[in-house]
């Protein structure tokens, strides 16, 4: 906590070891109330045990992290009654009905059991399945047991809610239907901590990202900010013929980059509009003919592969 | 202590549910055995002497019925290690309820499961022509120790699918279960096997209890004279409870290194 600002995620120093293979190193995570953060990383980066350790599932070897203010060791029994928790499987019961998993969740929770029928009742609804609520969950779609799932983690309302790659494995319109109800979630003041190794994913929900690779925090930011870190703007020249390409790289300055099988040269563009119409009147003057120009952001695959051992 | 007998009857409840919902699966389930009672009793019976002389029918009852509890071990494992691999342990220990419930609930399920088993498969010696011989006193004295054999290897179930995490085992479970079955009294003789086989089988916990069930049903054992044949009913109490004292608490650390 932080004067008035309440971290409902409060991680520090955390590690983990199973056995001689660290997975966690030091980290350190602050997500204010109400914040969308998205975890990114590649396979093995570190991301599910943090989540894992969050929900009270793994002990963590060094550090501590609280959530909602407990301790995630000390006090699991309160954490357990503030989270949601929806992971990388659909944990569900196949030979269940939906609504039989759910009410068995929620009394599970001690839900009184009216109470538990009539909330299962009403999350089935709210997540598309009223229809099929009464069939065994192994008849479901992957996209229903996904949602099934995500209903699951939010039984008690939880004021934090951990997403392990909710969309891992969905088609586009499973995981449009998943991203739909997160943002729902995310309007209602929900803090969600969502892992994800999907880019755009983390780019379209969260507002704050870190980057983690080999159980290391590499970098954390609003999308935007990230995007910047790799050298913001660039203009982009394709020239029609590649003897041209010096002639164009001269043009663009003396930082300007060449690739020469797409015939491309980029340079930096701090100001967005001066580059382009610079880099347009330059080529008319120069009598240079050109296949594409434009001005380009780098994207948030970029900042990950630039970051992450994936991309070395 | 109120939520834990409420968790673990709602974790019952639960597999109560799976059979309403799948009656195929269950029924098949407890018409296994009475399947190889026919195989047994009518199939093979023909050619099976008892050695003292006697009905191989009365004979065959209760080692089929310690071999049903044996087939237990299968469901539990099962259970157990398929709740491990689709994350729905995860998701317990993830809610607020008592942890203990996940094991005790999953505990009374399998028995309940066995009890009807073995209500099924009693029902199907009476018509075959078994009966208990000694009264209802020294039978009910022989279901208990039925079911204390399945209660052990509950333990036994339970820290192999938790070891396991998924059920890829599950047939070699399912495979393991019959030679355990066959090396034992509880189809045939141990005197018909050569002798150091026959030694092993007379010490398998399964002929334990099936010899103790023959001896409290009143119906005819083999005869064996070595110790463990001639104290059946008090290995029948020792094994079980020797299977529990080692497999309850690495059950219970088994579940425990889930966090670690």
């Amino acid at each position: 906590m932080y004067g008035t600002v309440y971290d409902m995620i409060d991680v520090t120093g955390l590690g983990k070891r199973f056995g001689d293979t660290p997975a966690l190193h030091s980290l350190d995570l602050h997500i204010p109330e109400g914040q969308v953060h998205g975890l990114l990383g590649p396979n093995g980066a570190g991301k599910t045990t943090l989540i894992r350790i969050l929900t009270t599932l793994l002990r963590p070897t060094a550090g501590h992290a609280t959530v909602a203010g407990f301790d995630v060791v000390r006090q699991a029994a309160d954490v357990r009654r503030r989270i949601g928790l929806v992971g990388q499987h659909a944990a569900v019961d196949e030979l269940l009905t939906g609504h039989q998993n759910l009410d068995m969740f929620a009394r599970l929770s001690h839900l009184p059991r009216r109470t538990a029928a009539a909330r299962a009742g009403e999350l089935l609804e709210r997540f598309g399945l009223a229809d099929t609520g009464r069939k065994p969950v192994k008849d479901y779609s992957g996209g229903m047991r996904r949602r099934l799932d995500l209903a699951a983690g939010l039984i008690l309302s939880p004021p934090v809610l951990f997403l392990d790659e909710p969309t891992t494995g969905l088609d586009p319109r499973s995981r449009d239907q998943v991203w739909s109800a997160i943002r729902d979630l995310a309007g209602q003041g929900s803090t969600i901590l969502l892992t994800t190794q999907y880019l755009e994913e983390a780019d379209r929900l969260a507002t704050q990202i870190s980057i983690i690779d080999g159980g290391r925090l590499v970098a954390a930011g609003t999308p935007a900010e990230l995007k910047a870190t790799i050298g913001g703007d660039r203009v982009e020249v394709v020239a029609a013929s590649a003897a041209d390409l010096p002639a164009v790289a001269g043009l663009l300055g003396p930082y300007a980059h060449i690739e020469e099988e797409t015939r491309r040269v980029s340079a930096p563009a701090p100001d967005r509009v001066a580059a382009l119409t610079g880099a347009v009147r330059g080529l008319a003057e120069a009598g240079i003919a050109a296949e594409d120009i434009g001005v380009r952001r780098p994207t948030l695959d970029e900042v990950f592969l630039r970051l992450t051992e994936a991309g070395k | 202590m109120r939520w834990a007998l409420a968790d673990g009857w709602t974790i019952t409840r639960r597999d109560l549910r799976h059979w309403a919902n799948q009656p195929g699966q269950i029924i098949v389930g407890l018409l296994f055995p009475v399947l190889i009672v026919l195989m047994f009793g009518y199939l093979f019976g023909g050619g099976m002497t008892v050695p003292g002389g006697g009905d191989y029918r009365e004979f065959l009852m209760p080692g089929m019925f310690a071999l049903t509890m044996v087939f237990g071990l299968e469901t539990t494992f099962a259970a157990v290690s398929t709740d491990a691999a689709r994350g729905v342990t995860d998701r317990f220990r993830s809610l607020p309820m008592a942890s203990s419930a996940v094991v005790t609930g999953r505990a009374a399920a399998d028995l309940l499961n066995s009890v009807l088993g073995l209500a099924v498969l009693i029902g199907c010696g009476l018509a075959v022509g078994w009966r208990a011989q000694d009264g209802p006193g020294r039978a009910a004295l022989a279901i208990g120790l039925l079911l204390l054999l399945r209660f052990a290897l509950l333990w036994l179930g339970i820290w192999l699918g938790l070891v396991a995490g998924s059920p890829d085992l599950l047939v070699a479970v399912q495979i393991l279960v019959w030679p355990i079955g066959f090396l034992s009294s509880a189809l045939v003789s141990p005197a018909t096997m050569p002798g150091w086989l026959g030694a092993i089988a007379e010490w398998n916990p399964l002929s334990a209890t099936a010899t103790a069930a023959r001896e409290l049903f009143g119906n005819p054992g083999w005869g064996g004279d070595s110790w463990a044949a001639q104290h059946a009913i008090a290995m029948a109490v020792a094994w079980p409870v020797l299977i529990v004292a080692v497999f309850f608490p690495l059950s219970i650390r088994a579940f425990r290194r889930l966090g670690s």
